[in-house]
């Protein structure tokens, strides 16, 4: 099995590997082989797209999820320039789970707070595998806080499984650091654009989640428990897990269907780690036509908007 | 509270809500704790904790503002607002089934009661968690009914307390429950920019998306004697660091020491304390003070 493809990608992964083989055989120009890899890369990409084409929650999860997907960093490095990392909550530590900063967005200075998961064993281990602890979620505060009193629209990366559920966690309460970043985001005078980039887990992704735009990758999953959790809580097996995702309903489509989702950004066939750059540039686009959209409304609409949106959450039509 | 109100009849809400608190038909009760045998009479007078060992036990949302609120003038909020199956979720069974039982199993709309009265004389506004209806779980309909009863409290800038007793927010309807912590947090901000005071009272148990928004948001946060609170439960925890949590750990008295919480007021002194404590913070008389207005007449 190869682990750079999911498990209901491995039709797709023996298809890529049969072109390889070919290649290393035709290296001594043989037309036959050049037709024939051409006519697999074909058959690939077909077989790519009748596979995306209906992917389960479940599998959406997966790719969310996939160990290549990019992360916080990965965009941050390409969508943004001028990128300055600010460490600290100023009460405890540096939670490495979140990395915040300013940085530019075409020019004009934004705040920038991501959670990244971390690639390679190390660096997960720093950074706790993308679970902030309670002064994670501070530093975010202090930097919003900043954001507001220097006019910088805030732009937040989604991306944890979860807040850290540990001891040390809960002995510094992280419910009020997650409560108070709701209450305060709800008010920030300044612009608030947050896009799910991989897994959007609950509490902890809602934390940095409160905005005037919400947005998904289209291959990014957004939850109010892992569908693990839900599975293990109804069907007391997370073998459920599949049915778990179906019936939350954790998709981009379904959640612009519900109205909690703005806007879906594209990605490239196969998901967004096979074409990081192309990724970067949708979501650039995005968060530059929505930076001027928000930016050209005065600040007590913008407020109000967003206040009214979040009164209105669940209510029915 | 005077002794004529604790031994006053209870109205039919009352033992409604008494039934649907778990407590057995019969003459007497085991308490859950230290397993004394309480006679169920002397149990209601003691506010239904345990008079041996001062166990708290879990009561109903209407059991709840009843013993807190003054008896007369109370007007209940957000009657209308019905819980709503966005999702159409089903798992082993449809949550429409699901919550159909858990309204004739509670005679409650949903997991939230919210009331306008007085407390010692002063205008309040109280919510309440209903636990056994769905594990106290906040979906759309307690989002919305606690929203409601801020925006109450802010109108008539008085106090609003919150009475928790919930497992978090409710998966059957996924994010637009996750968003329930947004909305509550974001009236309460209101609130606290207007100058209105909000108390968080946990009783047990408070955990996960109700800790990580409303609960933990108050001018004062406040527990319950032996109360559990905290965003993740002790099982999760437990799974997750793989070693056995410390005596005590997510209780009242823990909150207390890792400054969580202000205080722990037990059941019995709810009312005088939150009285007191809010006209000190409205910069009104202490209604218990001799010479203030009488505890309004308790045969109510």
């Amino acid at each position: 099995m190869n682990l750079n493809y999911l498990a209901f990608e491995q039709p797709i992964a023996e298809l890529e590997a049969k072109i390889e083989e070919l290649q290393l055989v035709g290296s001594d120009n043989d037309l036959n082989i050049a037709d024939e890899v051409a006519k697999l890369r074909a058959k690939s990409t077909k077989l790519t797209e009748s596979i995306y084409a209906k992917l389960s929650a479940w599998q959406i999860v997966q790719v969310a999820r996939h160990p290549q997907r990019p992360y916080a960093l990965d965009y941050i490095s390409r969508v943004f320039d001028d990128w300055d990392e600010l460490h600290g909550d100023r009460h405890f530590g540096d939670d490495r789970a979140i990395v915040a900063g300013i940085a530019r967005l075409d020019g004009r200075p934004v705040a920038v707070i991501g959670e990244e998961k971390g690639r390679g064993v190390s660096e997960k281990v720093k950074r706790n595998f993308g679970m902030p602890k309670p002064e994670g979620y501070r530093k975010a505060l202090r930097l919003m806080e900043m954001a507001e009193r220097f006019n910088m629209p805030v732009i937040t990366l989604i991306d944890t499984p979860g807040a850290y559920p540990g001891i040390d966690s809960e002995e510094r309460n992280i419910s009020e650091a997650i409560a108070r970043n709701l209450a305060v985001m709800s008010r920030l005078k300044t612009p608030i654009i947050c896009t799910v980039i991989g897994e959007g887990s609950s509490g902890g992704a809602l934390a940095i989640g409160v905005g005037d735009k919400i947005n998904m990758l289209q291959y990014a999953t957004y939850f109010v428990i892992s569908p693990e959790g839900c599975a293990n809580i109804i069907w007391k097996t997370s073998d459920k897990a599949p049915d778990a995702a179906e019936a939350m309903g954790v998709t981009s489509s379904n959640l612009q269907r519900l109205g909690i989702v703005d806007e879906t950004i594209a990605e490239p066939l196969g998901g967004a780690h096979r074409d990081i750059d192309a990724v970067a540039a949708t979501l650039k686009a995005t968060l530059i036509k929505q930076l001027a959209q928000l930016s050209a409304l005065p600040e007590e609409t913008l407020l109000e908007n967003r206040f009214q949106r979040l009164m209105g959450y669940g209510r029915p039509a | 509270m005077s002794w004529l109100e604790r031994i006053k009849p209870k109205g039919p809400a009352a033992a409604k809500a008494e039934r649907s608190s778990g407590v057995p038909e019969g003459l007497w009760k085991k308490c859950p704790k230290c397993t004394a045998p309480l006679y169920r009479p002397e149990l209601e007078r003691n506010l239904d904790v345990c008079p041996k060992c001062d166990h708290h036990m879990r009561i109903g949302a209407r059991r709840r503002l009843d013993i807190f609120l003054d008896p007369q003038g109370r007007e209940e909020l957000a009657v209308d607002v019905e819980p709503v199956d966005q999702l159409k979720f089903k798992d082993v069974k449809k949550y429409r089934d699901r919550l159909a039982d858990a309204q004739k199993q509670t005679g409650e709309k949903d997991a939230l009661v919210a009331m306008q009265g007085t407390l010692h004389g002063n205008p309040i506004v109280a919510v309440a968690f209903e636990f056994s209806f769905h594990g106290g779980s906040m979906g759309y309909a307690v989002g919305e009914k606690f929203t409601r009863a801020a925006q109450r409290a802010l109108e008539l800038r008085c106090p609003l307390v919150c009475f928790s007793a919930t497992g978090g927010a409710r998966m059957q309807e996924a994010l637009i429950s996750l968003m329930q912590m947004a909305k509550t947090s974001a009236i309460l901000e209101r609130l606290k920019q207007s100058g209105v005071p909000y108390v968080s009272f946990m009783t047990d148990p408070v955990y996960g998306g109700v800790s990580a928004s409303l609960a933990m948001l108050g001018d004062l946060n406040v527990a319950e004697p032996g109360a559990r609170a905290g965003f993740a439960g002790p099982n999760i925890i437990e799974q997750t660091i793989r070693q056995k949590l410390p005596k005590g750990f997510q209780r009242s008295e823990f909150l207390l020491e890792h400054g969580h919480i202000d205080m722990i007021i037990a059941r019995a002194d709810m009312r005088a304390r939150l009285a007191q404590l809010l006209a000190k913070l409205q910069g009104l008389q202490n209604p218990l003070a001799d010479g203030a207005a009488a505890e309004p007449a308790s045969g109510g």
